[in-house]
């Protein structure tokens, strides 16, 4: 057995040593050599397999041109015939994570071939693929490189030599929703007896069930009438004043912040800017509105359309942003709307 | 956040580019926007026509707001 299972990678124009947000633009290119986490991955397979090339592809051509970007993979592993796919770690970026997830169906469902890739649990990357690739549990950022690879070669090799994964808690992957069928030494009724006994003692146990957690909000009554409405700007695109008078964190936010438009008919530069760390601010920074589009919602209220503009825009950064400070900052801003008895709420994303 | 606000029985309609992102964070209303770093606008156009462009998107999203719905909607 000395032929070496071959491995296609894909990273961003980041970790693909091209450059930051402003290359985030870039279509993806294919380069016949290990290039950024490929290289220490490689070292990791212990000389059983080898990484054949590496593409390279922005974040934001990956999300804005999906399809084309697709294609370019495709004809990649046709031309490369790789036995495993590997993307990533993209630990909790959102658009390096979604460009992992969606390679990593699509590379599953189309090719039928072994795509592993890791995340962090809360990257909305995560959901797109976990059920079909195998998705390492990576930290949320970069720092757990030298953890996550070690982890995405072992299981690589794994599945290139076609072994059975163990349990996803073993492995250091995201469960995949699977059940399997093992052979055990205690039948059922014993083991769920004994779990609930040991739950009556306060005892630790594991379910062999983990229930799914839904959380859905049903959609909200529509405005009745719209030319008697309130309506309230949001964004997780990090716009805030000149100065950033509250220090709105550019990522990983922990706060949220709230500013007076009453007076004003439009956000020009450079009154606002983003400080959103997350994508080129550039055409933001030109001009505000393209991020929080006040301009227009006032003139639809000077036109009679709505009632009124609410006298507050509602502003963080979405960028790393965790879930549970997420849902925080939107129960805060979520009260003072319903107190303020804001009709309707426009929420803009970057 | 989108989805929290609305907890309060608010509606919200999230214009967003990735618009899976939209749907994964349980937005009920969701107008696709122009691309990731100017959402709302778009650089290469005129001034006239970016302002066309931009009271076009605002517009789909006020119609999102006014329109009764049962599950995601996306208001192309």
């Amino acid at each position: 057995m000395s032929e070496k299972f071959k491995v296609l990678y894909y990273v961003n124009q980041f970790f693909g040593q091209v450059g930051g947000e402003d290359k985030a633009g870039m279509p993806p290119e294919y380069r016949p050599e290990k290039v950024g986490p490929a290289v220490g991955f490689e070292g990791a397979l212990q000389g059983e397999g080898e990484v054949v090339g590496t593409i390279i592809c922005g974040d934001n051509y990956f999300n804005e041109h999906k399809e084309e970007a697709l294609e370019f993979i495709k004809k990649t592993i046709k031309e490369t015939a790789p036995d495993v796919v590997v993307a990533g770690p993209a630990f909790n970026a959102g658009r390096y994570g979604m460009a992992c997830g969606e390679l990593a169906k699509t590379v599953v469902e189309e090719f039928n071939k072994p795509v592993v890739t890791g995340m962090y649990i809360e990257n909305p990357g995560v959901e797109i693929c976990k059920d079909k690739a195998i998705v390492v549990s990576t930290a949320d950022s970069a720092a757990g490189m030298r953890k996550a690879l070690p982890l995405m070669a072992a299981i690589t090799r794994k599945l290139a030599k076609g072994i059975e994964l163990d349990a996803p808690a073993k492995e250091g992957y995201i469960p995949q929703g699977r059940r399997k069928t093992l052979f055990v030494d205690k039948r059922g009724s014993q083991r769920a007896v004994e779990m609930l006994l040991a739950r009556f003692k306060g005892e630790e146990f594991e379910t062999e069930l983990p229930m799914p957690v839904f959380d859905q909000v049903e959609p909200a009554p529509a405005i009745k009438d719209l030319s008697k409405a309130t309506i309230a700007l949001c964004t997780s695109g990090g716009i805030v004043p000149q100065g950033n008078p509250d220090g709105i964190q550019s990522a990983s936010a922990q706060k949220w912040g709230k500013y007076n438009i009453s007076e004003l008919d439009s956000l020009n530069a450079p009154d606002f800017y983003s400080t959103h760390g997350g994508y080129d601010t550039a055409f933001a920074n030109d001009n505000p509105n393209r991020v929080v589009p006040l301009d227009i919602l006032r003139e639809y209220e000077k036109e009679g359309v709505i009632g009124k503009v609410y006298d507050w825009f509602f502003t963080t950064t979405g960028t790393g942003t965790s879930v549970s400070n997420a849902k925080k900052f939107g129960q805060e801003i979520g009260a003072i709307l319903k107190e303020a008895g804001v009709d309707g709420v426009i929420l803009t994303s970057t | 956040m989108v989805k929290e606000i609305e907890r309060y029985g608010i509606p919200i309609v999230h214009m967003a580019t990735i618009t899976t992102i939209s749907e994964s964070v349980g937005a009920n209303r969701i107008v696709p926007t122009v691309a990731i770093p100017h959402p709302v606008g778009n650089p290469s156009l005129s001034a006239e026509d970016e302002h066309a462009l931009r009271k076009e998107l605002v517009g789909k999203a006020l119609k999102a707001l006014t329109t009764e719905i049962t599950e995601t909607t996306h208001f192309d």
